[in-house]
């Protein structure tokens, strides 16, 4: 907390220093576990590693009452409108954790249904290694987050400031993901398929 | 509880060998179930039989799945088989009829008229082998979105899909204007 000055009963500081700093620890997860790594993730919302301690322990199934995204688990063609859809419904600012292989690069399964890294399609901002990581590192990425959050920082945020219309190399076709359900894929789009893909 | 009877096995073996006579292409004896192999054509009559004769009573419906044969090492009738299991409570057998099916017209009659088990089972055989069931009340994908195109669980088919997995519109923050597309 960007504390300007103390003395025993009063402190100064930024308007936006301290709503970044109340932001920071309280984050409200929205947990989207679809495999085994929603396990760990569930491990670590419970008494022995326990989130709380991190003001995070409401665990809102709900996207417009939360502010960071923890997608634990794979992610398959048919699932990733969904999540797109969540990410959509979530108030700014919001921050997103990939836990695990599978969401951040699809692991093992390199195969026509799995989605090879969420990050490509809804900006992620911590990734956790493992298959499945531990708590511990879950937590690791809660606090990575929190740090981010203090910052004021954001990965979606960032999107904000590259004007598409200024660089057509930035632009992207948007669609909402319910128009893209509906229609289904775009495939004059080129691909954004990772080399070798 | 079912218990092993020797003489179960002889009769059904001696009446699906007396029905289907040279329209059956094989048999085999697994562990615990015998596998009749027929023709796409016949599998349906056959099955009809297991269930409806008297004495047999195949009345479970255990499963539908099937086989591509592509490259397979050991030469078979057709590329696919259509494989479909089924129990029968009263003599406490499983069998199994694998049916053959032609890669230029990979057709086959709907079970779903005889076990209504068969309804999704026909749609996932549909979805990722590409096995049109003629009579099915309602043939479209279960598995796969929608609008995919192909069938991927054949052997010809990529592993990787033919880019389909990175296909998606890329997420933009709300606070920014849409651009371009729809
Ligand atoms: S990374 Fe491993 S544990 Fe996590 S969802 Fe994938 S397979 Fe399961």
């Amino acid at each position: 907390m960007g504390v300007t000055g103390t003395t025993n009963d009063w402190a100064t500081t930024t308007l936006e220093t301290a709503v970044n700093w109340a932001r920071a620890n309280s984050l409200w997860p929205m947990p989207f576990g679809t495999a085994c790594c929603g396990i760990e993730m569930m491990a670590a919302f419970m008494a022995k590693y326990d989130t709380a301690r991190f003001g995070s322990e409401v665990m809102k199934f709900s996207p417009r009452q939360s502010d960071l995204l923890i997608v634990s688990g794979r992610i398959s063609l048919k699932m990733m409108p969904v999540l797109q859809r969540i990410w959509e419904q979530m108030p700014e600012p919001k921050w997103c954790i990939s836990m695990g292989a599978c969401a951040s690069s699809g692991g093992v399964f390199d195969t026509y249904t799995l989605i090879q890294g969420v990050d490509q399609f809804i900006p992620v901002d911590a990734y956790m290694p493992g298959c499945p990581p531990r708590p511990e590192a879950f937590l690791d990425a809660l606090m990575m987050v929190q740090e981010k959050a203090k910052k004021g920082q954001a990965k979606s945020q960032e999107y904000v400031s590259a004007d598409a219309s200024s660089d057509p190399a930035k632009s992207v076709a948007y669609r909402t993901p319910d128009t893209h359900y509906r229609h289904g894929m775009d495939r004059s789009t080129p691909s954004r398929e990772k080399s070798g893909g | 509880m079912i218990t092993y009877k020797p003489e179960n096995h002889l009769s059904l073996l001696a009446k699906v060998e007396a029905f289907a006579g040279d329209r059956l292409l094989g048999r085999e004896e697994k562990s615990h179930y015998h596998q009749f192999k027929v023709r796409g054509q016949d599998a349906k009559s056959l099955i009809q039989f297991l269930r409806d004769e008297p004495g047999l009573g195949f009345e479970m419906f255990i499963d539908l799945t099937a086989v591509d044969y592509l490259r397979y090492p050991i030469a078979q009738p057709e590329r696919f088989a259509v494989i479909t299991t089924l129990l029968s409570p009263t003599l406490g057998i499983r069998v199994q009829v694998k049916a053959f099916v032609a890669e230029g017209d990979p057709r086959l009659p709907s079970l779903s008229d005889l076990y209504l088990g068969a309804n999704w089972t026909e749609r996932e055989v549909w979805d990722l082998y590409g096995i049109e069931f003629m009579g099915h009340p309602d043939l479209k994908r279960i598995l796969m979105p929608d609008d995919y195109e192909g069938h991927p669980l054949r052997k010809d088919y990529p592993l990787r899909g033919r880019g389909e997995r990175g296909n998606f519109p890329v997420y933009h923050a709300t606070t920014q204007k849409p651009q371009g597309g729809v």
